[in-house]
């Protein structure tokens, strides 16, 4: 035999070998009182790292919890987590790893509209309850049987807003939107919500998410006629820059934000400019402020205080809140059910009602998987650097 | 006369050379099957009929196919690395295109899958070509940075235009459809791929042993000495260019099938740098190296998953000691070994 076929063959075997190793022994028959196997892929690093890393964070220390205090219908909940870093391609084969290898009862995760898209064919084939934290409406518009979520969707924020806006008097809006994922898809969610409220847009700008310069597009707002208030979709940076423009050029009607800003970073970029600026937030952002008699206070201000314990002062944020409220519908479809039987806890989660969570209450339906409210949402104004309760 | 004795004395040489070759063929044509080439095309297929029986489940296949999908884009990638020296950093550019055409052309405009998939690798190739003139006049740092422009642009208009491709969030593509069955699963997927791979193996084995090969390995020892030999350098770097970015294309079609999903990161930067570290890592001017280095790096992930927080810091550290011990990459590095090894037992 001469050389290369031997080491082509030694290669060979070599590959072979590898790839052996992946094999694992087929799952016994799974016993009742086993554990759950609960399921997670979320984006810890890469650019989405800070959606995934308090999603993550927030499911380790709650499962901990709940198995501390005996588990679910008596059996322990076994976390299996895969990093995605945000890449699709990455999602879908950590999820068939899920479902094929780990065997799985229950997916929790997706951080990302992207990555949970691209595993929705793969739990609806495999039937098991998928349960995302992602914000994107095509997750569940239009509703597929195996697939819920937890946050409020941008056009649940548009609707908020106008419906702010009506309260005001508000008819005619100038839109001044970033390009990026974020804002492109706030953008278009306003337009198609705008005609119900009766608003009319007037005006509709758009910003790179580079640019650290918006006064041409808000001059050509104020010079739009008769605007009432002026909406900004977009998150990061630029919504600040457009705070400061806007100040800077002397508007003399209201500017809304979205919910993209919702974080103590916005006001102190945005500084003095900010004051008069309303926007729609979770509660979570506001928890200390709620009335005493307000329904959601004890679960925003339980969950803000337990994780702020362990990581710190401010650390918490709406992410990691979306987990929380995914790992507890699946407590209470568990529950319900009786098992961790696939079918039965999809039946359940299907028919829970009046859940309250980090995001809102929440009420599903054969055509509603995600059961949030409009209430969701609470308005804030800045006040004094601050937030305050609108309504 | 002077100008009448060179070309008598070559052909005299040429003649010479033919005579000894066809000597040496018959004499191995029974170990035709030994060769560097049909051995290794021998020991790739056996792999890939043996590898099922190792395959328990979905996800297996899944590892599998992606394993074969980077493989087509890195082998032809190491044409153009290893074979004509130039680099590139924009493949997952032409990736990305190819999984788009296809994902656009079968969603919005409802082409049948194995019409979209030529006509992005035609796109591609013209578009390839249509860069390759220019850029690659450049050289070293300039080149790299061009296509690595390319590259970024490409990822750019697909995240931009969200009309077209769903933006950053990506969108659905259809199963592929053939011969009225859809595919899907991984076993139907796991051939398909496996049969591409081999075609794309077999197309580059022939690249490098056609007179082509010889003109690019030339081209990568001395761009200048080829040039004198007359070799047209631009002619066969531009070829090269555009033969890999058609492999990318087609191995993009094939994946947006596969994944039933696109999103931009398919076209992202770090995915062409992961194209390149492949390469480099199986072994440049290797065509199984190539694959090998495919592999590798698809499956080294799977492995490391577990490790969650210390992934990247063990993968970076298998990388930089497969770089420091095996400068030439792993499959040229271990060939070198059986080689010393078999020469010793034989003494």
């Amino acid at each position: 035999m001469t050389t290369p076929l031997k080491t082509g063959l030694m290669l060979a075997g070599l590959a072979i070998a590898a790839l052996g190793l992946t094999v694992s022994a087929p799952g016994a028959a799974r016993a009742e009182d086993d554990p759950i196997r609960v399921g997670s892929f979320l984006a810890v690093t890469g650019p989405a790292s800070f959606l995934g890393d308090p999603e993550l964070k927030t499911l380790e220390m709650y499962i901990e919890r709940i198995n501390q205090a005996g588990g679910l219908n008596g059996r322990m909940l076994d976390l299996v987590h895969y990093d995605t870093a945000g890449d699709a391609n990455k999602a879908r084969t950590f999820v068939k790893r899920l479902l094929e290898d780990d065997e799985v009862d229950v997916i929790l995760g997706g951080s990302t509209t992207g990555t949970t898209m691209a595993v929705i064919p793969l739990v609806e084939r495999a039937e098991v309850p998928f349960i995302s934290f992602a914000g994107g409406v095509s997750i569940i518009d239009p509703v597929k049987p195996w697939v819920f979520k937890t946050p409020h969707t941008d056009r649940m924020a548009c609707e908020k807003i106008f419906e702010d806006m009506r309260g005001r008097g508000i008819v005619r809006v100038a839109l001044i939107s970033g390009t990026g994922g974020f804002g492109k898809s706030m953008r278009g969610e306003c337009m198609t919500v705008a005609p119900r409220f009766d608003i009319e847009v007037v005006a509709d700008e758009t910003y790179g998410p580079g640019d650290t310069d918006m006064v041409a597009q808000l001059t050509k707002i104020k010079n739009a006629e008769g605007v009432e208030a002026v909406v900004n979709a977009g998150f990061g940076q630029g919504p600040a820059i457009v705070t400061k423009n806007f100040a800077q050029l002397g508007f003399e009607v209201p500017l809304y934000q979205s919910h993209g800003v919702a974080s103590k970073k916005y006001i102190e970029l945005a500084g003095d400019a900010a004051e008069g600026v309303r926007l729609p937030a979770a509660a979570l952002l506001v928890a200390e402020k709620l009335p005493a008699g307000d329904p959601q206070r004890p679960i925003v201000v339980g969950y803000k205080t337990s994780y702020e314990a362990v990581y710190g002062d401010g650390s918490v944020s709406t992410f990691g809140g979306h987990a929380l409220d995914g790992l507890m519908l699946y407590k209470t479809a568990v529950e319900a059910a009786g098992s961790a039987e696939p079918a039965a806890v999809r039946d359940a989660l299907e028919s829970i009602r009046g859940f309250m969570g980090t995001a809102g209450e929440v009420t599903m339906s054969a055509d509603d998987h995600l059961g949030l409210g409009l209430s969701a949402f609470r308005m804030l104004e800045i006040r004094d650097g601050d937030w305050t309760l609108v309504d | 006369m002077a100008h009448n004795v060179r070309p008598s004395g070559y052909s005299k040489f040429a003649k010479k050379q033919t005579y000894t070759r066809r000597m040496s063929t018959r004499k191995s044509r029974a170990q035709m099957l030994l060769s560097e080439r049909g051995g290794g095309m021998a020991s790739l297929l056996l792999v890939i009929l043996v590898l099922p029986l190792f395959l328990a489940n979905d996800y297996h296949y899944d590892v599998a196919v992606n394993i074969g999908i980077n493989a087509i884009v890195v082998v032809g990638l190491n044409l153009l690395i290893g074979y004509a020296g130039q680099i590139s950093l924009g493949h997952a550019g032409f990736f990305g295109l190819g999984a788009y055409t296809s994902a656009v052309l079968t969603a919005h405009y409802g082409l049948h899958g194995l019409l979209a998939l030529p006509i992005g690798a035609l796109g591609v190739g013209v578009l390839a070509y249509a860069i390759a003139r220019p850029v690659l006049r450049l050289s070293g740092h300039y080149l790299a940075m061009a296509t690595l422009g390319v590259g970024l642009i490409i990822n750019i208009i697909i995240s931009r235009e969200a009309w077209l491709t769903g933006g950053p969030d990506g969108m659905y593509v259809p199963l592929l459809e053939v011969f009225g069955t859809e595919v899907y699963g991984g076993p139907m997927w796991y051939w398909i791929v496996a049969a591409t791979l081999l075609l794309a193996v077999w197309l580059s084995l022939n690249l490098i042993d056609s007179p082509v090969g010889r003109a690019l390995r030339g081209l990568h020892g001395s761009e200048v000495a080829a040039q004198v030999a007359g070799v047209d350098t631009t002619r066969y770097k531009v070829m090269v260019f555009v033969i890999s970015a058609v492999m990318a294309a087609v191995a993009g079609s094939l994946a947006a099938h596969f994944s039933e999903f696109v999103t931009p990161a398919k076209a992202d930067f770090s995915h062409s740098i992961l194209f390149v570290t492949m390469v480099v890592l199986g072994g440049m001017a290797s065509t199984f190296g190539a694959v090998v280095g495919a592999a590798v790096l698809t499956l080294l992930p799977q492995f490391l998953a577990d490790f969650a927080d210390y992934e990247h810091v063990i993968l970076g550290l298998i990388m930089m000691t497969v770089m420091i011990f095996m400068p030439k990459g792993l499959v040229p590095t271990l060939a070198a070994l059986a080689r010393r090894g078999a020469r010793r037992t034989a003494r």
